[in-house]
């Protein structure tokens, strides 16, 4: 009996529908995976799907509304901004942006915080005195007005919002993970490895550090949101990624110049952008939360 | 009770101390700190009185000795572009920003508060499912697009706000909704939470029993109780949106302190600028240890933690 290329096509149809249905039931959340791949994807091919540069504009371009509006044209399906700049391509190379700046300070604040957390809770003494007052302390400023301050210090980059972004929300890492070498240092297969020998360098290494692991990644995934926001306040008050870089923030602020003419779409649209770039992460944090570390749930 | 109250604020206090270190530090650390504090196109000789003021010729200590000297003085240095002491910008604009706070607090808290009881009451219900869309909007949602957002509608489509700008009643409605939505969404899932533990408890299971009408036990005997986690927190988000005001006042002009440290970034007056960040990180010390002195006076169980 021969199998018939229509039939294996449909089993694979299926195959692939059962295997979404069975995310569904796993609860797999599929709108901010799908969100943050569109997102990444805008990202990597950037120069591939823009229409046109995003730094660039025609003055006599300038304030065109989106396609669908009158006045609008099919060259720029957005619209253009206040030098005429097409509002579509700096949105797809401002994906780019958020997803550099949010991930790379993400991960930098989980390694400073991790480690630092570690040392802290492990070690003890006054070493975990030093670093847990150093964070209660940088707890203490608002994260916004902190991360200017240091902006207004070492002057606006890409690079600089990463470190002072890294700089503020280290702390917040470390808690966490203090908390939680503290449960562990108790734990049978730790004391177990002192028995055996083990190093200190060791054992904060192989057995506490994958421990810890989980709730990293689970705080890593909800800071994104936040990291992301705080990155448009800063641009959009003038110190985080400079002009005429494609940022989010910074877009809204061009947008304020065509606010009161009603120029909608320069305000509406990064904003949505970043909205839904924040929501993904919230949610895709929730949910790793739950699968992966159920003490979390109440943080 | 009394080793309680010493030690608490002698961590506030160690915590004041890593703050100013901290901005010490991170003044020296990114080069001549006097470049910063001298006006834009100062001349050299002028960054040479700076720099004997602030001693920078001598070790680093006598340099802290001397930073925290002027801050206990209340020294926070002269504005370059108002050419005033910086404190008297900062009180003369405070005032403001606890009014705009104040009014923020109270749309968070007509908001949160009642549609945090409705999803506890209805738990799991459409009220419920409402709230938890609601509270990943009120985090996903920056204020500062918020406020756009409401310009564009209240102010050019309607008509019906000014944008801008302080005086009237009206000029503080749209800035406050702006800011206290974040915290609406913050209010909201306490009020939920601590709903469902109360409602959970044995003296509600008693009313109920001996037959209460329900508005009653949740109006009267579970929302009391529910209440006080709830304006706890109230009470620290005040001093937190009196801080975290910035781009809200940019956005409106609202002559707060948030709109004087934009001021202090766009004119490049650093002392500004460093000023605002001390006096809010002292703020907040100082609120964390109220409300900590507040709890131990409450509950006794929390004094003898430790």
């Amino acid at each position: 009996m021969s199998v018939s290329r229509a039939d294996t096509s449909r089993a694979a149809a299926l195959t692939v529908a059962w295997r979404l249905a069975a995310f569904r039931r796993e609860g797999l959340p599929l709108f901010p995976i799908a969100i943050l791949t569109v997102l990444a994807l805008l990202a990597i091919f950037a120069e591939l799907i823009a229409p046109h540069d995003p730094q660039v504009g025609l003055l006599g371009e300038r304030f065109r509304p989106p396609a669908w509006q009158q006045g609008g044209s099919t060259a720029h399906l957005l619209g253009t901004d206040h030098v005429g700049r097409d509002v579509l391509s700096r949105l797809i190379f401002g994906a780019r942006v958020s997803m550099v700046v949010g991930f790379t300070a993400v991960i930098v604040a989980g390694v400073i915080g991790t480690t630092l957390g570690i040392l802290a809770g492990y070690l003890g003494g006054w070493v975990d005195q030093v670093i847990m007052r150093v964070t209660d302390a940088w707890l203490a400023f608002p994260a916004l007005t902190f991360a200017i301050f240091l902006a207004a210090i070492v002057g606006p980059s890409e690079m600089n919002i990463v470190i002072i972004l890294a700089l503020v929300y280290w702390t917040r890492y470390a808690r966490v993970v203090r908390g939680e070498v503290l449960s562990l240092k108790e734990r049978d297969f730790v004391r177990l490895a002192i028995v055996a020998g083990c190093s200190k360098r060791t054992i904060m290494k192989r057995h506490i550090l994958p421990n810890v692991v989980n709730s990293a990644i689970v705080l890593a995934t909800l800071m994104l949101g936040i990291v992301i926001v705080t990155e448009a306040a800063l641009s959009f008050l003038g110190v985080g990624v400079p002009p005429p870089k494609p940022a989010w923030g910074l877009m809204l602020a061009d947008g304020k110049k065509g606010l009161m003419a009603g120029y909608w779409w320069l305000t509406v649209l990064p904003g949505v952008c970043i909205m839904l770039m924040v929501l993904s992460a919230n949610l895709l944090g929730d949910w790793l939360r739950v699968k992966l570390d159920p003490q979390l749930r109440q943080l | 009770m009394k080793r309680f109250i010493v030690r608490r604020i002698g961590y506030a206090l160690l915590s004041l101390v890593v703050l100013s270190l901290t901005i010490f530090v991170f003044v020296r650390l990114t080069g001549d700190p006097a470049v910063l504090l001298v006006e834009p196109g100062a001349s050299k000789g002028d960054i040479d009185a700076i720099r004997t003021d602030l001693g920078l010729d001598r070790p680093l200590f006598v340099q802290y000795a001397l930073f925290v000297k002027g801050l206990v003085r209340g020294d926070f240095g002269r504005s370059f572009y108002y050419r005033t002491p910086v404190l008297d910008l900062y009180l003369e604009r405070l005032p403001n920003s606890l009014l705009l706070a104040l009014v923020a607090m109270a749309f968070s808290l007509l908001i949160g508060i009642p549609s945090g009881i409705l999803a506890a009451v209805r738990v799991n219900g459409w009220w419920d499912g409402a709230g938890k869309v609601f509270a990943l909007l009120g985090l996903s949602m920056p204020s500062f697009w918020v406020g756009l957002l409401l310009i564009l509608f209240f102010s050019v489509y309607l008509g019906w706000l000014p944008s801008s700008g302080s005086g009237t009643p009206w000029h503080v409605l749209m800035p406050a909704f702006a800011l206290g939505w974040y915290f609406a969404a913050a209010h909201m899932r306490l009020t939920r939470s601590s709903m469902l533990e109360v409602l959970g408890s044995e003296y509600i299971k008693l009313a109920r029993l001996k037959g209460l009408p329900e508005a009653l036990v949740i109006g009267k005997h579970a929302f009391k109780n529910a209440l006080i986690p709830v304006l706890t927190l109230a009470g620290i988000n005040l001093v937190l949106m009196v801080n975290v005001s910035v781009v809200v006042e940019t956005i409106f002009a609202w002559p707060g302190v948030g709109r004087l440290l934009y001021e202090g970034i766009a004119f490049r007056d650093f002392p500004v600028v460093q000023t605002t960040v001390i006096l809010s990180g002292v703020m907040i010390v100082l609120v964390n240890l109220t409300v900590d002195l507040l709890y131990a006076v409450i509950d006794p169980r929390i004094r003898y933690e430790r």
